[in-house]
Protein backbone atom coordinates (compact mmCIF):
# COMPACT_ATOMS: atom_id res chain seq x y z
CA UNK A 1 0.00 0.00 0.00
CA UNK A 2 1.25 3.43 -0.89
CA UNK A 3 1.55 5.55 2.19
CA UNK A 4 -0.19 8.87 1.88
CA UNK A 5 0.32 11.85 4.05
CA UNK A 6 -2.43 12.87 6.41
CA UNK A 7 -2.73 16.15 4.59
CA UNK A 8 -3.28 14.48 1.24
CA UNK A 9 -5.97 12.27 2.69
CA UNK A 10 -7.79 15.20 4.27
CA UNK A 11 -7.57 17.12 1.00
CA UNK A 12 -9.01 14.16 -0.86
CA UNK A 13 -11.89 13.85 1.63
CA UNK A 14 -12.67 17.54 1.36
CA UNK A 15 -12.75 17.13 -2.41
CA UNK A 16 -15.18 14.21 -2.11
CA UNK A 17 -17.47 16.07 0.28
CA UNK A 18 -17.43 19.17 -1.89
CA UNK A 19 -18.59 17.06 -4.82
CA UNK A 20 -21.15 15.12 -2.84
CA UNK A 21 -22.70 18.20 -1.25
CA UNK A 22 -24.57 19.44 -4.36
CA UNK A 23 -25.91 15.98 -4.96
CA UNK A 24 -27.07 15.52 -1.38
CA UNK A 25 -28.80 18.89 -1.69
CA UNK A 26 -30.43 17.80 -4.98
CA UNK A 27 -31.68 14.61 -3.32
CA UNK A 28 -32.99 16.16 -0.14
CA UNK A 29 -34.42 19.46 -1.30
CA UNK A 30 -37.73 18.08 -2.65
CA UNK A 31 -38.36 16.35 0.68
CA UNK A 32 -37.43 19.44 2.66
CA UNK A 33 -39.71 21.50 0.45
CA UNK A 34 -42.58 19.06 1.08
CA UNK A 35 -42.19 19.52 4.83
CA UNK A 36 -42.06 23.31 4.59
CA UNK A 37 -45.06 23.48 2.26
CA UNK A 38 -47.17 21.15 4.36
CA UNK A 39 -46.93 23.43 7.43
CA UNK A 40 -47.26 26.78 5.68
CA UNK A 41 -50.44 28.87 5.60
CA UNK A 42 -52.10 29.37 2.24
CA UNK A 43 -51.70 33.12 2.57
CA UNK A 44 -47.95 32.66 2.68
CA UNK A 45 -47.80 29.85 0.12
CA UNK A 46 -49.54 31.94 -2.50
CA UNK A 47 -47.69 35.18 -1.85
CA UNK A 48 -45.03 35.76 -4.49
CA UNK A 49 -43.24 38.21 -2.21
CA UNK A 50 -42.59 35.74 0.60
CA UNK A 51 -39.50 33.58 0.70
CA UNK A 52 -40.47 30.01 -0.21
CA UNK A 53 -37.63 28.27 1.65
CA UNK A 54 -38.94 28.54 5.18
CA UNK A 55 -42.01 29.48 7.17
CA UNK A 56 -42.29 33.09 8.27
CA UNK A 57 -45.83 33.46 9.56
CA UNK A 58 -45.95 30.42 11.84
CA UNK A 59 -46.45 26.73 11.18
CA UNK A 60 -50.03 25.50 10.91
CA UNK A 61 -51.66 22.07 10.92
CA UNK A 62 -54.61 22.97 8.67
CA UNK A 63 -53.36 21.00 5.69
CA UNK A 64 -53.06 17.87 7.78
CA UNK A 65 -56.48 18.47 9.27
CA UNK A 66 -58.00 18.71 5.79
CA UNK A 67 -56.36 15.45 4.86
CA UNK A 68 -57.93 13.59 7.78
CA UNK A 69 -61.31 15.32 7.85
CA UNK A 70 -62.16 15.94 4.21
CA UNK A 71 -60.53 12.98 2.45
CA UNK A 72 -60.37 9.21 2.88
CA UNK A 73 -56.69 9.37 3.76
CA UNK A 74 -56.93 6.92 6.67
CA UNK A 75 -58.80 4.43 4.47
CA UNK A 76 -56.18 4.78 1.74
CA UNK A 77 -53.42 4.01 4.21
CA UNK A 78 -55.33 0.98 5.45
CA UNK A 79 -55.85 -0.20 1.87
CA UNK A 80 -52.17 0.19 1.08
CA UNK A 81 -51.18 -1.72 4.17
CA UNK A 82 -53.65 -4.51 3.45
CA UNK A 83 -52.69 -4.86 -0.21
CA UNK A 84 -48.97 -4.76 0.54
CA UNK A 85 -49.24 -7.31 3.34
CA UNK A 86 -51.34 -9.83 1.44
CA UNK A 87 -49.47 -9.50 -1.87
CA UNK A 88 -46.09 -9.69 -0.15
CA UNK A 89 -46.97 -12.75 1.92
CA UNK A 90 -48.38 -14.65 -1.04
CA UNK A 91 -45.52 -13.67 -3.33
CA UNK A 92 -42.76 -14.53 -0.90
CA UNK A 93 -44.23 -17.97 -0.21
CA UNK A 94 -44.65 -18.74 -3.92
CA UNK A 95 -41.14 -17.44 -4.56
CA UNK A 96 -39.51 -19.48 -1.80
CA UNK A 97 -40.93 -22.65 -3.34
CA UNK A 98 -40.06 -21.71 -6.91
CA UNK A 99 -36.67 -20.24 -6.02
CA UNK A 100 -35.62 -23.32 -4.08
CA UNK A 101 -36.78 -25.63 -6.82
CA UNK A 102 -34.99 -23.73 -9.59
CA UNK A 103 -31.81 -23.20 -7.61
CA UNK A 104 -31.41 -26.66 -6.19
CA UNK A 105 -33.45 -29.44 -7.70
CA UNK A 106 -32.48 -31.16 -10.93
CA UNK A 107 -35.29 -31.74 -13.35
CA UNK A 108 -35.78 -31.30 -17.03
CA UNK A 109 -36.69 -27.73 -17.99
CA UNK A 110 -35.41 -26.09 -14.78
CA UNK A 111 -33.07 -23.88 -16.79
CA UNK A 112 -35.80 -22.72 -19.16
CA UNK A 113 -38.13 -21.94 -16.25
CA UNK A 114 -35.38 -19.87 -14.69
CA UNK A 115 -35.00 -17.93 -17.92
CA UNK A 116 -38.77 -17.46 -18.18
CA UNK A 117 -38.88 -16.04 -14.67
CA UNK A 118 -36.08 -13.68 -15.55
CA UNK A 119 -37.85 -12.47 -18.68
CA UNK A 120 -41.12 -11.80 -16.86
CA UNK A 121 -39.09 -9.90 -14.32
CA UNK A 122 -38.02 -7.52 -17.08
CA UNK A 123 -41.57 -6.89 -18.35
CA UNK A 124 -42.61 -3.41 -17.23
CA UNK A 125 -46.09 -3.04 -15.71
CA UNK A 126 -46.94 -0.56 -18.42
CA UNK A 127 -46.83 -3.24 -21.10
CA UNK A 128 -49.69 -5.24 -19.57
CA UNK A 129 -51.98 -2.85 -17.73
CA UNK A 130 -54.61 -2.65 -20.49
CA UNK A 131 -55.28 -6.39 -20.91
CA UNK A 132 -54.95 -6.90 -17.14
CA UNK A 133 -57.69 -4.34 -16.57
CA UNK A 134 -59.94 -6.59 -18.69
CA UNK A 135 -58.88 -9.74 -16.85
CA UNK A 136 -59.67 -7.98 -13.60
CA UNK A 137 -63.08 -6.97 -14.97
CA UNK A 138 -63.85 -10.54 -16.06
CA UNK A 139 -62.98 -11.81 -12.61
CA UNK A 140 -65.45 -9.31 -11.22
CA UNK A 141 -62.73 -7.51 -9.28
CA UNK A 142 -62.89 -4.09 -10.93
CA UNK A 143 -62.62 -1.29 -8.44
CA UNK A 144 -61.63 -3.58 -5.58
CA UNK A 145 -58.36 -3.88 -3.68
CA UNK A 146 -58.55 -7.61 -4.39
CA UNK A 147 -57.60 -6.74 -7.97
CA UNK A 148 -54.32 -5.31 -6.67
CA UNK A 149 -53.68 -8.24 -4.35
CA UNK A 150 -53.81 -10.69 -7.24
CA UNK A 151 -51.97 -8.58 -9.83
CA UNK A 152 -49.07 -7.33 -7.69
CA UNK A 153 -47.58 -10.83 -7.40
CA UNK A 154 -47.05 -10.75 -11.18
CA UNK A 155 -44.08 -8.45 -10.70
CA UNK A 156 -43.18 -9.51 -7.15
CA UNK A 157 -42.84 -13.25 -7.80
CA UNK A 158 -40.29 -12.96 -10.64
CA UNK A 159 -38.22 -10.53 -8.60
CA UNK A 160 -38.34 -12.51 -5.34
CA UNK A 161 -37.73 -15.81 -7.08
CA UNK A 162 -34.68 -14.39 -8.81
CA UNK A 163 -33.39 -12.89 -5.56
CA UNK A 164 -33.98 -16.05 -3.51
CA UNK A 165 -32.43 -18.33 -6.11
CA UNK A 166 -29.19 -16.45 -5.49
CA UNK A 167 -29.49 -16.96 -1.73
CA UNK A 168 -30.36 -20.64 -1.95
CA UNK A 169 -27.33 -21.27 -4.13
CA UNK A 170 -25.03 -19.99 -1.38
CA UNK A 171 -26.24 -22.63 1.09
CA UNK A 172 -23.96 -25.68 1.08
CA UNK A 173 -25.60 -28.71 -0.51
CA UNK A 174 -24.17 -31.07 2.13
CA UNK A 175 -26.49 -29.69 4.81
CA UNK A 176 -29.55 -30.71 2.82
CA UNK A 177 -28.10 -34.06 1.89
CA UNK A 178 -27.44 -34.85 5.55
CA UNK A 179 -31.03 -34.08 6.44
CA UNK A 180 -32.33 -36.27 3.60
CA UNK A 181 -30.08 -39.14 4.58
CA UNK A 182 -31.36 -38.83 8.13
CA UNK A 183 -34.84 -39.53 6.86
CA UNK A 184 -36.32 -36.05 6.64
CA UNK A 185 -38.75 -35.53 3.79
CA UNK A 186 -37.85 -32.98 1.13
CA UNK A 187 -40.46 -30.57 2.45
CA UNK A 188 -39.10 -30.87 5.99
CA UNK A 189 -35.59 -30.28 4.67
CA UNK A 190 -36.69 -27.11 2.89
CA UNK A 191 -38.72 -25.90 5.83
CA UNK A 192 -36.46 -26.75 8.78
CA UNK A 193 -32.97 -26.78 7.31
CA UNK A 194 -32.78 -24.56 4.25
CA UNK A 195 -35.16 -21.76 5.21
CA UNK A 196 -33.50 -20.85 8.51
CA UNK A 197 -30.26 -20.42 6.59
CA UNK A 198 -31.90 -18.21 3.97
CA UNK A 199 -33.42 -15.76 6.45
CA UNK A 200 -31.43 -12.71 5.25
CA UNK A 201 -32.59 -13.38 1.70
CA UNK A 202 -36.17 -13.74 2.81
CA UNK A 203 -36.07 -10.50 4.79
CA UNK A 204 -34.70 -8.83 1.70
CA UNK A 205 -37.48 -10.26 -0.47
CA UNK A 206 -40.15 -9.16 2.02
CA UNK A 207 -38.73 -5.64 2.26
CA UNK A 208 -38.55 -5.13 -1.48
CA UNK A 209 -41.95 -6.64 -2.09
CA UNK A 210 -43.56 -4.47 0.54
CA UNK A 211 -41.89 -1.35 -0.85
CA UNK A 212 -42.82 -2.17 -4.44
CA UNK A 213 -46.45 -2.78 -3.44
CA UNK A 214 -46.71 0.36 -1.38
CA UNK A 215 -45.18 2.46 -4.18
CA UNK A 216 -47.05 0.88 -7.09
CA UNK A 217 -48.92 3.46 -9.14
CA UNK A 218 -49.86 2.16 -12.61
CA UNK A 219 -52.15 -0.72 -11.65
CA UNK A 220 -53.60 1.06 -8.65
CA UNK A 221 -54.52 4.03 -10.84
CA UNK A 222 -55.90 1.84 -13.62
CA UNK A 223 -57.97 -0.71 -11.70
CA UNK A 224 -59.47 1.46 -8.97
CA UNK A 225 -61.83 4.39 -9.35
CA UNK A 226 -63.80 4.72 -6.11
CA UNK A 227 -62.09 6.92 -3.56
CA UNK A 228 -62.66 4.49 -0.68
CA UNK A 229 -60.80 1.71 -2.53
CA UNK A 230 -57.72 3.70 -3.49
CA UNK A 231 -54.25 3.08 -2.14
CA UNK A 232 -52.37 5.88 -0.41
CA UNK A 233 -50.18 6.73 -3.41
CA UNK A 234 -53.08 7.01 -5.85
CA UNK A 235 -55.43 8.65 -3.36
CA UNK A 236 -53.01 11.46 -2.57
CA UNK A 237 -52.07 12.08 -6.20
CA UNK A 238 -55.65 12.10 -7.48
CA UNK A 239 -58.09 13.25 -4.82
CA UNK A 240 -56.29 16.40 -3.74
CA UNK A 241 -56.30 17.83 -7.22
CA UNK A 242 -59.79 18.96 -8.19
CA UNK A 243 -59.82 20.15 -11.78
CA UNK A 244 -57.46 23.08 -11.83
CA UNK A 245 -57.33 23.47 -8.08
CA UNK A 246 -54.32 21.98 -6.35
CA UNK A 247 -54.44 21.73 -2.57
CA UNK A 248 -50.68 22.12 -2.36
CA UNK A 249 -50.39 22.13 1.41
CA UNK A 250 -52.46 18.97 1.80
CA UNK A 251 -50.85 17.35 -1.24
CA UNK A 252 -47.44 17.70 0.38
CA UNK A 253 -48.78 16.64 3.79
CA UNK A 254 -50.31 13.53 2.24
CA UNK A 255 -47.19 12.72 0.23
CA UNK A 256 -45.11 12.98 3.40
CA UNK A 257 -47.37 10.88 5.61
CA UNK A 258 -47.81 8.21 2.95
CA UNK A 259 -44.04 7.95 2.56
CA UNK A 260 -43.34 7.61 6.28
CA UNK A 261 -44.00 3.86 6.60
CA UNK A 262 -41.54 3.19 3.80
CA UNK A 263 -38.92 5.53 5.24
CA UNK A 264 -39.18 3.87 8.66
CA UNK A 265 -38.74 0.41 7.19
CA UNK A 266 -35.91 1.70 5.03
CA UNK A 267 -33.99 3.27 7.89
CA UNK A 268 -34.32 0.11 9.98
CA UNK A 269 -33.16 -2.22 7.21
CA UNK A 270 -30.81 -0.09 5.11
CA UNK A 271 -28.22 -2.82 4.64
CA UNK A 272 -30.79 -5.28 3.34
CA UNK A 273 -31.89 -2.74 0.75
CA UNK A 274 -28.37 -2.25 -0.48
CA UNK A 275 -27.69 -5.98 -0.71
CA UNK A 276 -31.01 -6.62 -2.44
CA UNK A 277 -30.40 -3.85 -4.92
CA UNK A 278 -27.04 -5.14 -5.92
CA UNK A 279 -28.07 -8.81 -5.88
CA UNK A 280 -31.27 -8.58 -7.81
CA UNK A 281 -30.73 -5.34 -9.73
CA UNK A 282 -34.21 -4.10 -8.93
CA UNK A 283 -36.39 -2.33 -11.43
CA UNK A 284 -35.35 1.29 -11.61
CA UNK B 1 -31.59 -45.49 15.00
CA UNK B 2 -33.43 -43.59 12.32
CA UNK B 3 -35.06 -45.79 9.77
CA UNK B 4 -36.25 -44.08 6.59
CA UNK B 5 -39.45 -45.10 4.82
CA UNK B 6 -37.43 -46.65 2.03
CA UNK B 7 -35.78 -49.10 4.38
CA UNK B 8 -39.13 -50.09 5.82
CA UNK B 9 -40.55 -50.62 2.40
CA UNK B 10 -37.59 -52.70 1.31
CA UNK B 11 -38.22 -54.90 4.32
CA UNK B 12 -41.86 -55.14 3.34
CA UNK B 13 -42.95 -53.54 6.60
CA UNK B 14 -44.35 -50.17 5.54
CA UNK B 15 -46.86 -51.80 3.25
CA UNK B 16 -47.29 -50.74 -0.35
CA UNK B 17 -50.31 -48.62 0.59
CA UNK B 18 -51.52 -45.87 -1.71
CA UNK B 19 -50.50 -43.25 0.76
CA UNK B 20 -46.90 -44.28 1.07
CA UNK B 21 -46.57 -44.79 -2.67
CA UNK B 22 -47.82 -41.27 -3.20
CA UNK B 23 -45.34 -40.03 -0.67
CA UNK B 24 -42.51 -41.88 -2.37
CA UNK B 25 -43.54 -40.36 -5.69
CA UNK B 26 -43.59 -36.88 -4.16
CA UNK B 27 -40.12 -37.42 -2.71
CA UNK B 28 -38.57 -37.90 -6.15
CA UNK B 29 -36.38 -34.97 -7.05
CA UNK B 30 -37.99 -34.05 -10.34
CA UNK B 31 -41.55 -34.48 -9.08
CA UNK B 32 -40.85 -32.34 -6.04
CA UNK B 33 -39.07 -29.82 -8.27
CA UNK B 34 -42.03 -29.47 -10.63
CA UNK B 35 -44.43 -29.41 -7.70
CA UNK B 36 -42.77 -26.41 -6.11
CA UNK B 37 -42.83 -24.28 -9.22
CA UNK B 38 -46.49 -24.98 -10.04
CA UNK B 39 -47.88 -21.98 -8.08
CA UNK B 40 -45.42 -19.60 -9.74
CA UNK B 41 -46.10 -21.03 -13.20
CA UNK B 42 -49.87 -20.81 -12.74
CA UNK B 43 -49.56 -17.19 -11.69
CA UNK B 44 -47.22 -16.19 -14.49
CA UNK B 45 -49.21 -18.00 -17.15
CA UNK B 46 -52.60 -16.62 -16.12
CA UNK B 47 -51.55 -13.09 -15.24
CA UNK B 48 -48.53 -12.42 -17.47
CA UNK B 49 -48.43 -14.73 -20.49
CA UNK B 50 -52.20 -14.76 -21.03
CA UNK B 51 -52.59 -10.95 -20.76
CA UNK B 52 -49.66 -10.61 -23.10
CA UNK B 53 -51.46 -12.78 -25.64
CA UNK B 54 -54.56 -10.68 -25.04
CA UNK B 55 -52.61 -7.50 -25.67
CA UNK B 56 -51.60 -8.86 -29.06
CA UNK B 57 -55.18 -9.89 -29.81
CA UNK B 58 -56.54 -6.50 -28.69
CA UNK B 59 -54.06 -4.72 -30.90
CA UNK B 60 -55.41 -6.65 -33.90
CA UNK B 61 -59.07 -5.98 -33.13
CA UNK B 62 -61.37 -3.01 -32.74
CA UNK B 63 -61.94 -3.73 -29.07
CA UNK B 64 -63.45 -0.91 -27.03
CA UNK B 65 -64.08 -0.86 -23.30
CA UNK B 66 -67.38 -2.71 -22.85
CA UNK B 67 -67.74 -3.77 -26.48
CA UNK B 68 -65.61 -6.66 -27.68
CA UNK B 69 -64.92 -6.08 -31.34
CA UNK B 70 -63.84 -8.27 -34.19
CA UNK B 71 -60.53 -8.98 -35.79
CA UNK B 72 -59.36 -6.09 -37.96
CA UNK B 73 -55.81 -7.10 -38.83
CA UNK B 74 -53.14 -4.45 -38.65
CA UNK B 75 -55.56 -1.51 -38.93
CA UNK B 76 -54.68 -0.24 -35.44
CA UNK B 77 -50.99 -0.27 -36.22
CA UNK B 78 -51.58 1.50 -39.54
CA UNK B 79 -53.72 4.09 -37.79
CA UNK B 80 -51.27 4.87 -35.02
CA UNK B 81 -48.27 4.98 -37.35
CA UNK B 82 -50.09 7.62 -39.39
CA UNK B 83 -51.03 9.53 -36.27
CA UNK B 84 -49.09 12.72 -35.52
CA UNK B 85 -49.40 12.27 -31.74
CA UNK B 86 -47.94 8.78 -31.95
CA UNK B 87 -44.98 9.92 -34.03
CA UNK B 88 -44.36 12.64 -31.50
CA UNK B 89 -44.49 9.98 -28.77
CA UNK B 90 -41.90 7.82 -30.52
CA UNK B 91 -39.59 10.80 -30.77
CA UNK B 92 -40.23 11.78 -27.13
CA UNK B 93 -39.52 8.25 -25.91
CA UNK B 94 -36.15 8.12 -27.61
CA UNK B 95 -35.11 11.64 -26.60
CA UNK B 96 -36.23 10.99 -23.03
CA UNK B 97 -34.59 7.57 -22.72
CA UNK B 98 -31.30 8.46 -24.39
CA UNK B 99 -30.72 11.68 -22.47
CA UNK B 100 -31.93 10.33 -19.12
CA UNK B 101 -29.91 7.12 -19.32
CA UNK B 102 -26.78 8.96 -20.52
CA UNK B 103 -27.02 11.38 -17.60
CA UNK B 104 -27.59 8.53 -15.17
CA UNK B 105 -24.54 6.65 -16.47
CA UNK B 106 -22.16 9.60 -16.20
CA UNK B 107 -23.47 10.95 -12.90
CA UNK B 108 -23.98 7.47 -11.50
CA UNK B 109 -20.39 6.37 -12.10
CA UNK B 110 -19.12 9.69 -10.77
CA UNK B 111 -21.27 9.37 -7.67
CA UNK B 112 -20.23 5.75 -7.14
CA UNK B 113 -16.56 6.77 -7.32
CA UNK B 114 -17.15 9.35 -4.60
CA UNK B 115 -19.13 6.94 -2.45
CA UNK B 116 -16.45 4.27 -2.77
CA UNK B 117 -14.04 6.40 -0.73
CA UNK B 118 -13.68 5.53 2.87
CA UNK B 119 -15.27 8.73 4.13
CA UNK B 120 -16.47 9.44 7.62
CA UNK B 121 -20.32 9.43 7.55
CA UNK B 122 -20.16 7.00 4.64
CA UNK B 123 -23.25 5.09 5.77
CA UNK B 124 -25.36 8.19 6.29
CA UNK B 125 -24.48 9.54 2.87
CA UNK B 126 -25.29 6.23 1.18
CA UNK B 127 -28.59 6.15 3.05
CA UNK B 128 -29.47 9.63 1.81
CA UNK B 129 -28.43 8.88 -1.75
CA UNK B 130 -30.80 5.91 -1.95
CA UNK B 131 -33.78 7.87 -0.65
CA UNK B 132 -35.35 8.93 -4.00
CA UNK B 133 -35.34 5.29 -5.02
CA UNK B 134 -37.25 4.14 -1.95
CA UNK B 135 -39.91 6.85 -1.60
CA UNK B 136 -43.01 6.26 -3.75
CA UNK B 137 -42.17 7.89 -7.09
CA UNK B 138 -45.64 9.25 -7.68
CA UNK B 139 -45.50 11.06 -4.34
CA UNK B 140 -42.02 12.53 -4.67
CA UNK B 141 -42.97 13.65 -8.17
CA UNK B 142 -45.73 15.70 -6.53
CA UNK B 143 -43.02 17.72 -4.80
CA UNK B 144 -41.41 18.35 -8.18
CA UNK B 145 -44.80 19.29 -9.63
CA UNK B 146 -45.06 21.96 -6.97
CA UNK B 147 -41.46 23.06 -7.51
CA UNK B 148 -42.19 23.50 -11.23
CA UNK B 149 -45.53 25.29 -10.66
CA UNK B 150 -46.34 27.85 -13.34
CA UNK B 151 -46.76 30.69 -10.85
CA UNK B 152 -45.08 29.72 -7.59
CA UNK B 153 -42.12 27.70 -8.87
CA UNK B 154 -39.36 27.79 -6.25
CA UNK B 155 -36.84 27.20 -9.02
CA UNK B 156 -37.91 30.34 -10.82
CA UNK B 157 -38.24 32.29 -7.59
CA UNK B 158 -34.62 31.50 -6.74
CA UNK B 159 -33.33 32.26 -10.21
CA UNK B 160 -35.22 35.56 -10.30
CA UNK B 161 -34.01 36.54 -6.84
CA UNK B 162 -30.44 35.86 -7.89
CA UNK B 163 -31.07 37.93 -11.04
CA UNK B 164 -30.21 34.96 -13.25
CA UNK B 165 -33.45 35.28 -15.21
CA UNK B 166 -36.11 37.96 -15.51
CA UNK B 167 -39.62 37.49 -14.09
CA UNK B 168 -41.76 35.49 -14.56
CA UNK B 169 -39.27 32.87 -15.81
CA UNK B 170 -40.02 29.76 -17.83
CA UNK B 171 -43.32 27.94 -17.47
CA UNK B 172 -41.64 24.60 -16.78
CA UNK B 173 -44.50 22.27 -17.47
CA UNK B 174 -46.24 24.43 -20.03
CA UNK B 175 -43.54 24.79 -22.67
CA UNK B 176 -42.38 21.76 -24.60
CA UNK B 177 -38.59 21.92 -24.21
CA UNK B 178 -38.82 22.90 -20.55
CA UNK B 179 -41.38 20.19 -19.87
CA UNK B 180 -39.11 17.53 -21.37
CA UNK B 181 -36.22 18.94 -19.32
CA UNK B 182 -38.32 18.74 -16.17
CA UNK B 183 -39.39 15.16 -16.84
CA UNK B 184 -35.78 14.13 -17.48
CA UNK B 185 -34.54 15.89 -14.33
CA UNK B 186 -37.06 14.04 -12.18
CA UNK B 187 -36.27 10.73 -13.86
CA UNK B 188 -32.55 11.22 -13.25
CA UNK B 189 -33.23 12.29 -9.67
CA UNK B 190 -35.19 9.12 -9.06
CA UNK B 191 -33.03 6.67 -11.07
CA UNK B 192 -29.54 7.81 -10.14
CA UNK B 193 -29.39 5.99 -6.77
CA UNK B 194 -29.89 2.65 -8.51
CA UNK B 195 -26.96 3.34 -10.82
CA UNK B 196 -24.74 4.68 -8.09
CA UNK B 197 -25.31 1.88 -5.59
CA UNK B 198 -25.03 -0.92 -8.14
CA UNK B 199 -21.90 0.52 -9.74
CA UNK B 200 -20.55 1.03 -6.23
CA UNK B 201 -20.89 -2.70 -5.63
CA UNK B 202 -18.91 -3.26 -8.82
CA UNK B 203 -16.24 -0.79 -7.70
CA UNK B 204 -15.82 -2.57 -4.39
CA UNK B 205 -14.83 -5.69 -6.32
CA UNK B 206 -11.98 -3.91 -8.12
CA UNK B 207 -8.76 -5.18 -6.50
CA UNK B 208 -6.80 -2.38 -4.88
CA UNK B 209 -3.55 -3.91 -6.08
CA UNK B 210 -4.44 -3.19 -9.71
CA UNK B 211 -5.00 0.47 -8.99
CA UNK B 212 -1.83 0.69 -6.93
CA UNK B 213 0.18 -1.03 -9.62
CA UNK B 214 -1.15 1.45 -12.17
CA UNK B 215 -0.26 4.29 -9.84
CA UNK B 216 3.28 2.99 -9.46
CA UNK B 217 3.49 2.84 -13.24
CA UNK B 218 2.70 6.53 -13.27
CA UNK B 219 -0.95 6.51 -14.31
CA UNK B 220 -2.89 9.60 -13.22
CA UNK B 221 -6.31 9.33 -11.61
CA UNK B 222 -8.04 9.66 -15.00
CA UNK B 223 -5.75 7.06 -16.55
CA UNK B 224 -6.41 4.66 -13.67
CA UNK B 225 -10.15 5.14 -14.06
CA UNK B 226 -10.11 4.74 -17.84
CA UNK B 227 -7.70 1.82 -18.14
CA UNK B 228 -8.21 -0.10 -14.91
CA UNK B 229 -11.52 0.68 -13.19
CA UNK B 230 -13.78 1.09 -16.20
CA UNK B 231 -12.88 -2.20 -17.92
CA UNK B 232 -13.38 -4.03 -14.63
CA UNK B 233 -16.82 -2.57 -13.88
CA UNK B 234 -17.99 -2.95 -17.48
CA UNK B 235 -20.08 -6.09 -16.81
CA UNK B 236 -21.94 -4.47 -13.90
CA UNK B 237 -22.38 -1.30 -15.88
CA UNK B 238 -23.78 -3.22 -18.86
CA UNK B 239 -26.44 -4.88 -16.71
CA UNK B 240 -27.44 -1.62 -15.05
CA UNK B 241 -27.67 0.19 -18.39
CA UNK B 242 -29.86 -2.51 -19.90
CA UNK B 243 -32.16 -2.53 -16.89
CA UNK B 244 -32.40 1.19 -16.71
CA UNK B 245 -33.03 1.55 -20.44
CA UNK B 246 -36.05 -0.72 -20.43
CA UNK B 247 -37.59 0.86 -17.33
CA UNK B 248 -36.91 4.40 -18.45
CA UNK B 249 -38.46 3.60 -21.81
CA UNK B 250 -41.53 2.12 -20.12
CA UNK B 251 -41.84 4.89 -17.54
CA UNK B 252 -45.32 5.99 -16.56
CA UNK B 253 -45.43 7.48 -13.06
CA UNK B 254 -43.29 10.55 -13.53
CA UNK B 255 -44.85 11.73 -16.77
CA UNK B 256 -48.39 10.91 -15.64
CA UNK B 257 -48.04 12.97 -12.45
CA UNK B 258 -45.93 15.78 -13.89
CA UNK B 259 -47.36 16.57 -17.32
CA UNK B 260 -49.86 13.86 -18.36
CA UNK B 261 -48.04 13.90 -21.68
CA UNK B 262 -48.53 17.64 -22.27
CA UNK B 263 -48.00 20.33 -23.36
CA UNK B 264 -49.45 19.32 -26.75
CA UNK B 265 -48.20 15.72 -26.36
CA UNK B 266 -44.54 16.75 -26.22
CA UNK B 267 -43.77 14.57 -23.19
CA UNK B 268 -45.99 11.60 -23.95
CA UNK B 269 -44.29 8.22 -23.64
CA UNK B 270 -45.78 4.95 -24.91
CA UNK B 271 -47.23 4.10 -21.51
CA UNK B 272 -48.94 7.45 -20.91
CA UNK B 273 -50.30 7.60 -24.45
CA UNK B 274 -51.58 4.01 -24.13
CA UNK B 275 -53.28 4.99 -20.87
CA UNK B 276 -54.90 8.02 -22.46
CA UNK B 277 -56.07 6.23 -25.62
CA UNK B 278 -56.87 2.83 -24.14
CA UNK B 279 -58.43 3.68 -20.79
CA UNK B 280 -59.49 7.29 -20.79
CA UNK B 281 -60.48 7.13 -24.46
CA UNK B 282 -61.74 3.55 -24.18
CA UNK B 283 -60.04 2.38 -27.38
CA UNK B 284 -58.41 -0.75 -25.98
CA UNK B 285 -57.34 -1.99 -29.41
CA UNK B 286 -55.26 1.05 -30.20
CA UNK B 287 -54.08 1.42 -26.63
CA UNK B 288 -52.75 -2.14 -26.64
CA UNK B 289 -51.04 -1.56 -29.97
CA UNK B 290 -49.31 1.52 -28.54
CA UNK B 291 -48.11 -0.20 -25.38
CA UNK B 292 -46.80 -3.13 -27.44
CA UNK B 293 -44.27 -0.77 -28.98
CA UNK B 294 -42.38 -1.10 -25.68
CA UNK B 295 -41.91 -4.76 -26.55
CA UNK B 296 -39.24 -4.66 -29.32
CA UNK B 297 -36.88 -2.81 -27.02
CA UNK B 298 -37.68 -5.23 -24.21
CA UNK B 299 -36.90 -8.16 -26.52
CA UNK B 300 -33.60 -6.58 -27.49
CA UNK B 301 -32.64 -6.06 -23.85
CA UNK B 302 -33.59 -9.63 -22.96
CA UNK B 303 -31.51 -10.88 -25.86
CA UNK B 304 -28.41 -9.03 -24.68
CA UNK B 305 -28.99 -9.98 -21.05
CA UNK B 306 -29.27 -13.67 -21.86
CA UNK B 307 -26.21 -13.61 -24.04
CA UNK B 308 -24.31 -11.91 -21.28
CA UNK B 309 -25.54 -14.34 -18.61
CA UNK B 310 -24.62 -17.31 -20.78
CA UNK B 311 -21.14 -15.90 -21.26
CA UNK B 312 -20.82 -15.50 -17.53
Amino acid sequence: MIARSRGARIRSNVFAYANLAPYVFFVLFPFYFMVVTSFKSNAELYNLKSIPFWIQSGAIMDHYALLFQKTDFVTWMKNSLLVATVATTASVIISILAGYSLARLRFRGAGSFGTAVFITYLVPQTLLFLPLSQVVAWLGLSDSILALMITYPTFLVPFCTWLLMGYFRTIPREVEECALVDGATRMQTLWKVVLPMAVPGIICAVLFSFTLCWNEFTYALTFISQSANKTAVVGVTSDLIRGDIYFWGSLMAGALLASIPIVVVYVLFLDYYVSGLTAGAVKG
Amino acid sequence: MAVGPRVLEAAGLGGPGRHSRLREWWEREHVFGYGLIVPAIVLLVTLVAFPFGMAIYFSLSDYWVGSPGGFVGVTNYRDILANETFRQTVQNSFVFTIIAVALKIVLGVWLAMLLARNLPLKRVIRGIVLLPFVIPTALSTLAWLWMFDSLYSVVNWTAISLHLISAPGPNWLGQSTYAMTAVIVVNVWRGLPFFAITVLAGLMAVPREYLEAAEVDGAGSWGRFWHVTLPLIKPVLAVVILFSTIFTFGDFNIVQVLTRGGPINTTHLFATLAYQVGLQGGNLGQGAAISLFIFPLLALVVFFQLRYIRKE
